[in-house]
């Protein structure tokens, strides 16, 4: 991964030590999500777990201190950032691989959900 | 058999010998391979069945509407909410001349919105919320025509509980109440309408529709198949499971499962970030505790309650947590093999982001193990199919398959008979009806 030095920051300036990941997991739906997950190698998810796992209890609290309907745009970010640490944590916790263990040629798309 | 004790079981011994109409032998699994028999479900299932269809969530305001394809009863209906706020629903077919009513880009493509009128898109013709038709063009042009008799065909439809059904058949033989029967209808006590944060996810299967029915109404197979459910220090293929209580309805079930409660495990036991996010596969740990005495909810009384898996015929699946969130299933047939599988997680709202990212968190567990069971599911029908043999032996675990499977065989019965086939019990070995 490397860092977007010249373009505004997607996320609050406490998490500048995120924002090299912000580009590619700031996603605001689950299934832009699920496809940056398959389109990922475990090496890159595994960098990304590692430097948010520490970060997302500050995160949550960052996140907080605002309407979650009515959240600034770099809060919102961050939480699409949350979304994303915790849809990656499948693979690199429970799976060792991007996609569940059997799934074979199976599909489920997400088609509604909430929206902040 | 000297089934384990955790649970007391009925007097007979099993629960499924507590129901001695279900029987202890093999049973056939040709209701979930044979075409001839899907065509027979169609007809004595789909087109006579209360059907879930959606929840008054889908028509929030006067005007509101939806189109459901119901491809097993070769049909699509308009459910609506006219300008009175009454609920209706129709066939979604112009009565001029037949063409698919409402959609959008493709009429093989369901839809919603709102709406003050439905134009055909063909001919022009309008109808109102209420099914009436308001509007025939160049109606001179027409011999005799009464738009008073040329509303939309009306399909039976009740609402439940905030869960819309509708009843294909000409004259539904039951109310929707009386459908539901006693153990399904208590549940109209729980607090449904509060439970308005919702995902939903859709999946086309590679099963007779059965067949993943089967796979969500057994806990049997859940040590062996979702082994990863517990941490990598954890995982045993050899732990048991059993179900707490197991009760029949009619041709509705439910089993409850009991234990201690996910949140309250060993830390060690679970994987970062179910503790870090305090959620998982049985839901937000944050959520309070639903109150107990609920009506319907838990209606074996467990100890410990955790999840009621009510198994509503013939294809809705109303999941209670005891975590305060529930999870409905609808399973459509498409083909004798094919099938479309709906999921919805329904939560209170989230006041805040901490508890839409544990929503967000228990949404995604669902999905990471339902794929394992969609996946699994192709390999099932496969086997099946092969046919390398004829029956399969079913367990205590599994009375829920057993009673589901001898329900339906019974519907296909009893449509028979009204039709005047005293022929009954399906015969896979007889030459397909001469058609044409």
């Amino acid at each position: 991964m490397t860092a977007v030095p010249m373009t505004t920051p997607m996320l609050p300036a406490e998490f500048a030590d995120l924002e090299p990941f912000a580009a590619t997991w700031c996603l605001a739906d689950e299934p832009s999500r699920w496809e940056q997950r398959l389109a990922s190698s475990m090496e890159d998810m595994r960098a990304f777990y590692d430097a948010c796992f520490p970060r997302a209890e500050e995160a949550i609290s960052y996140c907080d201190k605002f309407d979650v309907n009515a959240l600034p745009e770099d809060a919102s970010n961050l939480l699409n950032l949350l979304f994303s640490f915790a849809l990656v944590s499948y693979p690199i916790e429970v799976w060792d691989q991007p996609e569940p263990v059997h799934t074979g040629n199976a599909r489920i798309d997400r088609i509604r959900e909430p929206r902040h | 058999m000297s089934p384990g004790d955790l649970y007391p079981r009925p007097a007979e011994g099993t629960w499924t010998e507590h129901y001695p109409e279900l029987g202890t032998s093999e049973v056939s699994f040709q209701d979930s391979i044979s075409p001839e028999f899907y065509r027979r479900e169609q007809d004595a299932i789909f087109r006579q069945a209360w059907l879930n269809v959606g929840r008054v969530d889908d028509l929030p305001k006067r005007g509101s509407f939806f189109t459901k394809d119901i491809v097993a009863a070769r049909t699509s209906v308009i459910v609506t909410r006219d300008g009175d706020g009454v609920v209706h629903a129709f066939h979604n077919v112009c009565r001029h001349r037949g063409n698919k009513l409402v959609w959008d880009e493709s009429p093989t493509q369901e839809t919603s919105g709102f709406a003050r009128q439905f134009v055909c898109k063909y001919h022009g013709w309008r109808y109102g919320l209420d099914g009436a038709c308001t509007y025939v063009h160049q109606e001179d042009e027409f011999f005799d025509v009464e738009k008073a008799t040329l509303g939309l065909a009306e399909v039976a439809c009740e609402v439940w509980a905030g869960f819309i059904f509708v009843c294909l058949g000409k004259e539904p033989r039951q109310t929707l109440r009386e459908f539901l029967g006693p153990m399904v209808g208590a549940l109209e006590g729980y607090p449904f309408e509060a439970m308005t944060e919702r995902y939903s996810f859709r999946a086309e299967n590679n099963s007779n529709w059965k067949v993943f029915i089967d796979a969500f109404q057994e806990y049997y197979h859940v040590p062996p198949l979702h082994t990863y459910q517990l941490g990598p220090n954890n995982r045993d293929p050899n732990l048991t499971f059993e179900g707490a209580h197991y009760q029949l309805d009619g041709p509705h079930r439910v089993v409850s499962t009991t234990g201690v409660q996910k949140h309250k495990w060993p830390p060690e036991t679970m994987y970062p970030s179910e503790v870090l996010l305090r959620s998982g596969n049985m839901g937000p740990w944050d959520a309070h505790e639903l109150a107990a005495e609920i009506s319907g909810v838990n209606p074996g009384g467990v100890d410990r309650w955790g999840i009621d898996n009510f198994q509503i015929f013939p294809n809705l699946e109303i999941l209670i947590y005891e975590r305060n969130w529930y999870l409905s299933y609808r399973f459509w047939p498409t083909s004798h093999n094919t099938h479309v599988f709906e999921a919805d997680l329904w939560f209170t709202p989230a006041k805040t982001a901490r508890e839409r990212l544990a929503r967000e968190y228990a949404a995604i567990t669902v999905k990471e193990y339902a794929l394992q069971d969609c996946g699994t599911l192709d390999g099932t029908q496969l086997g099946l199919e092969s046919e390398a043999f004829d029956s399969y032996p079913l367990n205590d675990q599994e009375i829920l398959v057993r009673h589901f499977h001898k329900s339906v065989g019974d519907w296909v019965d009893a449509h028979r008979r009204a039709l005047g086939d005293e022929t009954l019990g399906f015969d896979p070995m007889a030459p397909p009806p001469v058609t044409g």
